[in-house]
């Protein structure tokens, strides 16, 4: 195994342990944390298929995050108010399944992505992260001046939505089902890096005339990587808002755009696990420095900036060195 | 006389004021190196990058095997085996040698992408990326990420890659630019065997790859073709003589 393998394992393991010994210990809120990361990190494995893959800085994919959340959020305080979503010209009740609710998610924030991407991919640069900007504040203001669902208060959900056996309630059970999710989004993701398509989607991020040249559009290899992210953040929005069983329009939030941008920078822009170690970190130290200081996104700033600077790689790169190339 | 593989009719092409192409009309027979020469800023990229679909020609037409392709985009007209190099090597630098290979064999062998199926893992992409490297000298590089390359390697690997696609029609905008004169000796010969593989039109800057490969020469002034024809009449032509030739070689 590379040396980039190990510490990805390293990582996998630890994410695993730290919520089962909070488990054995009696530490609800540790579980609590580790669940936060795993959503996260799912978030952000999502946006790293289009920003680490395909170079596609996007600014805007809070607008899937918070497309998941509200999925949830719609769905299941219909259910739990017993109205249906709709009656004409077919009846659409809310659900508590969450196996349904995340298939949801996963379509609303799919078509989200297509539409989005087919608009902002005629455009790099700047003005690709501006548009994309833009789209996620779209969405941010709408759900701010949509009264049906808590306008800017937000729907709270009194009880977690259900998965059959599983008693969600239960913090490590519920952490259980996130960290399969995550798993099969990091399995999901190594498997489209190694691949054809991810072959051709990296090179379009080098050199698109290169691309063209052996017959591939670039413009439809970053849509297909757009609306696969779009989808894998949409999942995780879902889970995040099961989490807190609460949605609010901050989960469209340009901040949370931005943050999901530092957990792949921290971690290590492209690299499979980059968003595992950029989010753990970020929790761990919201969570320790912000028990300190009101200040803490100072210090954020502060290792961003060295990050950048220092260890382009990100925490990964650092560790690992530099990427090598399979076979 | 055979039909031509490669062809343009009457294109035009202007920039603002600058008539970078002004009713081209050239032609690629099969078999041949047609050579294009002309000045710096006489429109030889812009007459490549209409004929691989980069630019949109104003007017006139472009034909490939027999069929209008004025409309069609970059990535079709690859798909039909239309292979170009560029003047500045455009390959994936941070990717190994053998994936920038592999990426031009995955669509020639036809069919859609393959989204969980490894780039790497296929032997009948591996074999054609292995053989057009072998047929550049590259094979043992293979594990090596481009950027180390040095540039005349890169300038083979871009010959590699359009091997890759099993053309039918070669178009290279100067490959032995910046090669040094042993790099463009090679690659002369090198070239000199591609055409049993297809026919070329070889931009290039380099007289004596020019006259030493070309069947045909083309040479493009302003925008306009002001001669085509084999290498002594090019040489013996007085007007090339006085734009072109007279000053530079
Ligand atoms: N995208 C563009 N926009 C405006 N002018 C352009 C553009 N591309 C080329 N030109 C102009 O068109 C003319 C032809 O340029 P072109 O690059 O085709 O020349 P060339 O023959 O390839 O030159 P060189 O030998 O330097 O490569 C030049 O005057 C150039 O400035
Ligand atoms: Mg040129």
């Amino acid at each position: 195994m590379t040396r980039e393998g190990w510490i990805n394992a390293a990582l996998y393991a630890g994410l695993l342990a730290v919520p089962l010994w909070a488990w054995a210990t009696d530490e609800p809120f540790t579980i609590t944390l580790a669940t936060r990361v795993a959503i996260l990190a799912l978030a952000g494995v999502g946006l790293n298929i289009a920003l680490g893959f395909g170079g596609l800085i996007s600014l805007g994919h809070a607008a899937f995050f918070g497309i998941g959340g509200y999925a949830m959020g719609i769905l299941a305080s219909h259910a739990q108010s017993y109205t249906p979503l709709m009656e004409t010209p077919f009846l659409i009740e809310g659900t508590k399944s969450m196996p349904v609710i995340w298939l949801v998610a996963i379509a609303a924030s799919s078509l989200a992505a297509l539409v989005i991407g087919a608009l902002s991919l005629r455009t790099s640069g700047v003005y690709f992260i501006m548009i994309t900007l833009a789209f996620g504040q779209m969405f941010y203001f709408f759900a701010i001046s949509w009264p049906a669902y808590g306008g800017e208060d937000g729907l709270s959900i009194y009880v977690r939505n259900g998965f059959p056996g599983v008693n969600t309630l239960d913090p490590i059970q519920f952490f259980a089902l996130t960290f399969v999710l995550l798993s099969l989004a990091l399995w999901l993701s190594a498997r489209l890096a190694a691949s054809e398509f991810g072959l051709a989607l990296g090179a379009a991020r080098q050199s698109p005339q290169r691309v063209e040249t052996v017959g591939l559009s670039p413009f439809r290899l970053r849509l297909t990587a757009f609306v696969i992210s779009g989808a894998i953040t949409g999942l995780a929005g879902a889970l995040f808002a099961d989490l807190n069983r609460f949605v609010s329009p901050t989960m469209f939030s340009w901040q949370l755009s931005g943050e999901l941008i530092v957990f792949i920078i921290l971690g290590g822009v492209g690299r499979l696990f980059g968003p595992v170690a950029g989010a753990a970190l970020f929790i761990t130290l919201e969570h320790v420095l912000g028990g300190l200081s009101d200040y803490w996104h100072v210090y954020l700033g502060l290792l961003l900036l060295v990050v950048v600077l220092f260890a382009r790689g990100g925490i990964i790169g650092l560790l690992a060195g530099r990427r090598v190339a399979h076979d | 006389m055979t039909d031509p593989v490669l062809a343009t009719r009457d294109i035009t092409k202007s920039f603002g004021a600058v008539r970078a192409s002004d009713g081209i009309s050239i032609d690629l027979r099969p078999g041949e190196i047609h050579a294009v020469i002309g000045p710096n800023g006489a429109g030889k990229s812009t007459l490549i990058a209409q004929i691989c679909g980069g630019l949109r020609p104003d007017s006139g037409t472009v034909e490939f095997l027999g069929k209008d392709i004025t409309s069609l985009s970059g990535p079709a007209r690859a798909q039909r085996g239309l292979a170009r190099t560029f003047q500045i090597s455009a390959l994936a630098m941070e990717d190994t040698v053998l994936q920038n290979a592999v990426l031009g064999a995955l669509k020639s062998r036809g069919g859609r992408l393959g989204y969980f199926r490894p780039a790497l893992g296929q032997s009948n992409l591996r074999e054609a990326a292995f053989e057009a490297l072998h047929r550049v000298g590259l094979a043992d590089q293979a594990a090596v990420r481009t950027a180390e390359l040095s540039h005349g390697q890169r300038r083979q690997l871009e010959v590699a890659v359009a091997l890759t696609l099993r053309p039918r029609a070669f178009v290279m905008d100067e490959p032995m630019a910046g090669m040094g004169s042993e790099g463009s000796r090679q690659m002369t010969q090198f070239l000199d065997t591609l055409r049993q593989d297809a026919p070329i039109l070889l931009v290039e800057h380099d007289m004596d790859a020019v006259f030493a490969l070309a069947d045909r020469i083309s040479v493009l002034v302003y925008g306009q073709c002001i001669a085509t024809g084999s290498v002594a009449e090019i040489r013996a032509n007085a007007d090339v003589q006085a734009a072109y030739l007279g000053q530079d070689a």
